[in-house]
């Protein structure tokens, strides 16, 4: 049953993914304007020649028809080769490699802060439920998620940099270059995952089972801290996971604020510059990584939670 | 949530009232989005200054009486400049939201009554658009028209209609059966108005809750896009903009930088708890909470 449920699955991904790279393709077709002209009078810092841009078309391949333009892309994209920046004759690929340690990096980070804060917090307000501390830790995890996040990445500049000076301001390098980054990014997420822990602990402690643990003598303790976490943890690895995808919104504003030469970072450098094979590569691969994840995940629960029945049921 | 419900037989206005008195972080949400609807009506003829007016003698001055917010770097009043922002960033949030509602509720309506292939296709639609991480595919479509106020909205609208075509058509998937609209059926209803007469009022609460979560997640990515240099272009005063230009100054000038953000905050946690208070009121057992941009 569960070969069945994955190759039903793996195929509406790949139909997905299919459509992504349409839509990815597409999207530089939104610019208004004819985009040889736009980049050539960027490149070139005057405009160029009605001879210079159709040189350009036809290196580029701008001169062909979009489905064909699209057809050349997509087979050179499966083949690994994501085409070259407009600007310096760098590869795509090269670029985003070169960027993307700063990313993961600053994304794992940020995981493990809002797991630092959201594990405690949850569980907390789970097991005092609808007192003063479960408000609290809510009212906390409101603010969370009403603040910029690139806002509160100034602020801990302000504290930490600028007032203390004991975080550097900026840029990459030591642990010390990522503390400042991590928290900015990982509050926000942790104020989502204290809520999913919350919610997700207080259904687990109805559960007969933690009666049964309970009656059978085991401390209040080892029935919390085992038993009902970590069933609890099922539906949060889901979203941690899930996370993982939309961790990439976060990390381009704090990758700015930080001066973090990321994914984000190349990404925006890229919108403005109207370097559209770099934009279309980091599109892709934000796609690619936000999609797979998300199945990952899909199967992870299927696998963890027996309960979860696979359109029909489960071995 | 607990417990008891006000009877039915109460007015609307006093069981409104009954709510606030039992959920206070509701009520306090609605203060909060109260004081800020004040603050866009009447805000601009209240303060003093002119937002856009530079005065470079008084540039980079810190908070006093005449400035209670400082000025910046070009002399600018920063409080007539965060009042005069309030507008800009509401009105963004109100329309982007509007047109997602209209767009997710036309899909989510015509996907779950319709169904087959038509809902089929709608859906395959949804999880294209959620296949990619919402803020940044706002960013590049927002980038790719060119940098605006319009061609953020337009941006942000593309991304977020989504999740209300879902729910939408959750809802309407769970009436369609209903003995009603089967005798409405029976009657010789048109589908058109089975659908508006029966069917919409069923979405109007869940739409209603998720709308007003949403207005504060379009403020905070309103102010993260124009961040970013991709919304509002100076010298428009908006909030994500202050803090861009705010954050050159930041070693001598810390209230630019901060002002905006508290700005900000307040108002995206207005609406969390203003949204979360309709929910509890409308809804107490659906406790989930839908994250997007």
């Amino acid at each position: 049953m569960f070969a069945r449920y994955l190759v039903s699955r793996v195929a509406s991904v790949i139909g997905v993914l299919f459509a992504v790279s349409v839509i990815t393709y597409g999207l530089i077709h939104l610019t208004p304007g004819d985009p040889a002209e736009t980049i050539l009078t960027q490149q070139l810092e005057q405009p160029p020649t009605p001879q210079q841009v159709e040189e350009f078309r036809a290196e580029q391949g701008l001169d062909e028809p979009v489905y064909i333009q699209y057809v050349h892309w997509l087979g050179d994209v499966l083949q690994g080769d994501l085409g070259v920046s407009y600007y310096n004759d760098r590869s795509v690929s090269a670029l985003m490699i070169e960027a993307l340690p700063a990313t993961v990096e600053l994304a794992v980070a940020g995981m493990l802060v809002s797991l630092a804060i959201a594990l405690p917090a949850g569980v907390l307000s789970a097991v005092y439920q609808n007192t003063r501390i479960d408000r609290i830790s809510q009212i906390v995890a409101l603010l969370g998620v009403s603040v910029p996040n690139f806002w509160l990445g100034f602020m801990l500049i302000l504290v930490f940099s600028i007032y203390l000076g004991v975080l550097p301001v900026s840029g990459v390098g030591g642990l010390d270059h990522l503390i400042l980054p991590a928290i900015a990014l990982g509050t926000g997420m942790a104020a989502v995952v204290t809520r999913l822990v919350r919610t997700s602990m207080l259904e687990v402690m109805e559960a007969e089972y933690i009666d049964t643990a309970r009656s059978a003598g085991l401390s209040e303790r080892i029935v919390i801290w085992k038993h009902t976490l970590r069933n609890a943890l099922i539906p949060v690895v889901t979203v941690v996971g899930l996370q993982f995808g939309r961790v990439l919104n976060g990390t381009v504003v704090i990758e700015i604020v930080f001066d973090r030469p990321g994914l984000g970072a190349l990404l925006v450098e890229a919108i403005f510059a109207r370097d559209y094979p770099v934009v279309q590569g980091v599109v892709l691969l934000t796609a690619v990584v936000f999609v797979v994840s998300n199945f990952c995940v899909d199967l992870l629960y299927k696998r963890l939670d027996p309960r979860v029945t696979l359109g029909e049921q489960a071995q | 949530m607990s417990t008891t419900r006000p009877q039915s037989s109460t007015g609307i206005g006093e069981r409104i009232r009954l709510e606030f008195r039992r959920n206070r972080l509701a009520a306090i949400g609605a203060g909060m989005v109260g004081v800020l609807g004040l603050v866009v009506v009447f805000g601009p003829t209240i303060v003093p200054h002119d937002p856009m007016e530079h005065a470079h003698a008084n540039r980079l001055q810190g908070p006093s009486l005449e400035h209670p917010l400082g000025t910046d770097e070009l002399g600018r009043d920063v409080l007539a400049r965060l009042v005069y922002g309030a507008r800009v960033s509401l009105g963004i949030a109100i329309l982007v939201t509007a047109i997602r509602v209209v767009l997710g509720t036309v899909v989510g309506l015509v996907a779950g009554y319709v169904g087959g292939i038509v809902d089929e296709l709608l859906m395959r639609l949804v999880d294209i658009q959620l296949a990619f991480p919402g803020l940044i595919l706002a960013l590049v479509i927002a980038g790719i028209l060119g940098p605006s106020l319009r061609n953020l909205m337009i941006a942000l609208a593309v991304v977020g209609w989504s999740t209300y075509a879902r729910v939408v058509r959750g809802s309407v998937l769970s009436v369609k059966e209903r003995d009603y609209v089967t005798a409405a059926q029976l009657v010789a209803m048109s589908r058109r108005r089975i659908a508006i007469r029966h069917l919409l009022p069923s979405v109007i609460h869940p739409v209603m809750v998720l709308a007003t979560l949403n207005l504060g997640t379009v403020v905070l990515a309103t102010a993260g896009l124009s961040f970013i240099g991709l919304g509002a272009q100076p010298p428009t005063p908006e909030w994500g903009t202050m803090i861009d230009s705010g954050s050159n100054y930041i070693l001598d000038a810390w209230w630019l930088v901060t002002a905006p953000g508290v700005a900000i905050m307040f108002t995206v946690m207005g609406f969390n708890l203003l949204g979360d208070g309709i929910r509890d009121f409308l809804d107490p057992k659906q406790q989930g909470r839908l994250e997007e941009i």
